[in-house]
């Protein structure tokens, strides 16, 4: 029974409780004490791409694997679908050890896995019905089967209109729609996206990224999302793992990992997305010293509270004091409140003693960062 | 210029060309796989065979030293066993294939190089094997610059046809050679050189128009 039977009409997708143990049945993929070494060659010294790699991406949900370049995780995607084979460990894909199969059983195991890329991959010497065409004749599909199921991915896609178009003339967007039809032709049950919004405008990306949800809540299809954009994992996944020098350094739920982040390397990725630096026209004003009838400034976390959002006029209210709003950046991720405000505080050290308690008790970490006038 | 003398030049066209468009064939057939062996099979690549790769690497680029005048006068008794004669244009033939393989086929390597190693990866990822992705992936991508190869290895071998005359091949070179320079007759020399050139602009102007018909780079609309 195949769950992509019908593109219209929508299976239900199985989501795996978020407490209980994930069963063999509620994992799609998983790494089992994975490495990978690229061996010396030529005047290049042997790479540990990965190490230690442990984990289980869940069937039907959205994952991002996110790190610097670098970090691995292009060799960590391109061993779900057989690209690369592991130094040690496996890597079992719907239930089969896909790092076991070559040859002919390999490619019979690649079509359940698609897969979408940076730069598009478009054969430029085929037209966009004829790129989506490719994976299905090389499954050995009639001529018939192919035209079918080329129109029902074009519309799909939403580029129905262009498919006699080569990609020469089609946007970044457009072509990046060709090939996610292209990696959805054989009906895959997982989709590998390899920073597949990394050359695309802002606008754009957001349309691709809500085109994958709509794809992974409609097909069912799991999605496995490889970026260095914490703002594509924000918009679409529900789990994240975070990887830095090989190694898995943080994973779990999007709206956790966001709102408490231990490594270092996520710490960095969420300071991209909700900009905890301090205003250059703010910092160029600053000094160390109290000036008179100047305000202390203080910088607050907001982190997973629901009432980021109305903290400065609470402090107000509560201390009966003129809170200068300085700067302020807050994102609601997975429902919680995450980003990071810059206030002013008059009236003397014991203002800013009380303000400052009043913070920390209410669970915003504050700091003191200086004075203007 | 007399009936017969023009009568001489259209014969030998008609030996030029034929040589050069059956040569050109032959050398297409060998050269195309042998050019697509060269560009997939060092280390790591889709058809990997180094050792195979390198040798047949060393022998393309004998070949391909050795000096076309000499490769013709080497291989007379190979040309005399394929073609049964080693005289003749259609004997010519064999040295002019020999001559135009090895260059077709770095040619054809340098063409299939220059498609985009992403759309290997990306036919693997569908599951293609080595033969699709050549038959359905690098030759369609490559296929303005092996039109351009091809149309570069038919002028050179027009080039090369002029000094089959050594073995009694005809066409247009020995003409020259025959008429124009030993019974010096300019006025020879000149008609065999324009029609020489005639030849290569019409050869070079058709490839590369088939080029731009082919490649989907640009836009057509």
């Amino acid at each position: 029974m195949n769950v992509h039977q019908s593109l219209t009409a929508a299976q239900p997708v199985e989501t795996p409780p978020v407490a209980s143990a994930p069963t063999e049945r509620d994992t799609m993929v998983r790494f089992e004490s994975v490495s990978k070494i690229y061996p010396a060659y030529r005047d290049k010294p042997s790479v540990q791409a990965l190490t230690g790699i442990d984990f289980a991406i869940p069937r039907g949900s959205i994952t991002g694997v996110i790190g610097r370049s670098g970090a691995g995780k292009s060799s960590l995607v391109r061993l779900i679908n057989g690209l690369e084979k592991p130094s040690a460990g496996r890597v079992v894909v719907d239930g089969r050890d896909i790092s076991a199969l070559a040859g002919r059983e390999l490619r019979l195991a690649q079509r359940s896995i698609g897969m979408i890329f940076q730069h598009f991959n478009l054969l430029s010497s085929r037209t966009a019905a004829d790129n989506i065409a490719l994976p299905l004749e090389i499954a050995g599909w009639s001529r018939a089967e192919i035209a079918v199921r080329v129109a029902e991915l074009l519309e799909l896609v939403g580029i129905a209109d262009k498919y006699d178009r080569y990609p020469s003339e089609l946007s970044g967007g457009q072509k990046q729609r060709i090939g996610i039809a292209r990696a959805l032709a054989t009906r895959p049950t997982v989709l590998l996206s390899d920073e597949a919004t990394s050359a695309l405008d802002p606008q754009t990306t957001r349309a691709i990224l809500d085109l994958l949800a709509n794809i992974n809540r409609e097909l069912g299809v799991t999605i496995v999302l490889i970026t260095h954009e914490m703002s594509v994992v924000r918009q679409l996944a529900k789990e994240v793992v975070v990887i830095d020098g090989g190694e898995i350094v943080e994973r779990g739920h999007v709206a956790d990992i966001f709102t408490h982040p231990r490594h270092p390397v996520t710490q960095a990725f969420l300071s991209e997305v909700v900009g905890d630096s301090v205003p250059v026209s703010l910092a160029s004003r600053l000094v160390a010293q109290p000036i008179a009838a100047g305000r202390a400034v203080i910088r607050l976390q907001v982190r997973g509270s629901n009432a980021g959002d109305t903290v400065v006029a609470r402090l107000a209210r509560e201390l009966s004091i003129d809170v200068a709003l300085l700067s302020a950046r807050i994102d609601e991720i997975g429902g919680q409140h995450v980003g990071s405000l810059t206030i002013g505080i008059p009236g003397g050290e014991a203002a800013v003693k009380q303000a400052v308690t009043y913070l920390s008790q209410h669970n915003f970490p504050a700091e003191r960062l200086g004075y203007v006038a | 210029m007399s009936r017969e003398l023009i009568n001489l030049i259209i014969q030998a066209t008609g030996e030029s060309l034929f040589m050069v468009s059956v040569a050109a064939l032959l050398a297409t057939f060998f050269g195309l796989p042998i050019g697509i062996f060269l560009a997939t099979s060092r280390k790591g690549e889709l058809f990997a065979a180094p050792a195979v790769n390198s040798i047949l690497g060393m022998v393309v680029n004998a070949t391909r030293s050795t000096p076309f005048i000499i490769l013709v006068v080497a291989i007379i008794p190979f040309t005399r066993l394929i073609a049964g004669t080693s005289i003749g244009s259609g004997a010519a033939i064999v040295p002019l294939t020999i001559a135009a393989t090895p260059f077709i086929a770095r040619l054809v390597e340098g063409a299939i190089r220059e498609v985009d190693g992403g759309l290997i990866e990306t036919a693997s990822s569908f599951g293609a094997s080595p033969l699709q992705i050549v038959l359905k992936v690098l030759i369609p991508e490559a296929l303005p610059g092996l039109v351009l190869a091809l149309t570069l290895a038919v002028v050179s071998l027009l080039g090369y046809s002029a000094m089959v005359g050594a073995v009694g091949g005809g066409g247009l070179g020995d003409l020259g050679i025959r008429y124009g320079y030993q019974r010096f007759m300019p006025e020879m020399m000149l008609a065999v050189v324009v029609v020489l050139i005639a030849l290569v602009q019409t050869v070079q102007t058709a490839g590369d128009y088939l080029a731009r018909r082919v490649n989907r780079r640009l836009r057509h609309r």
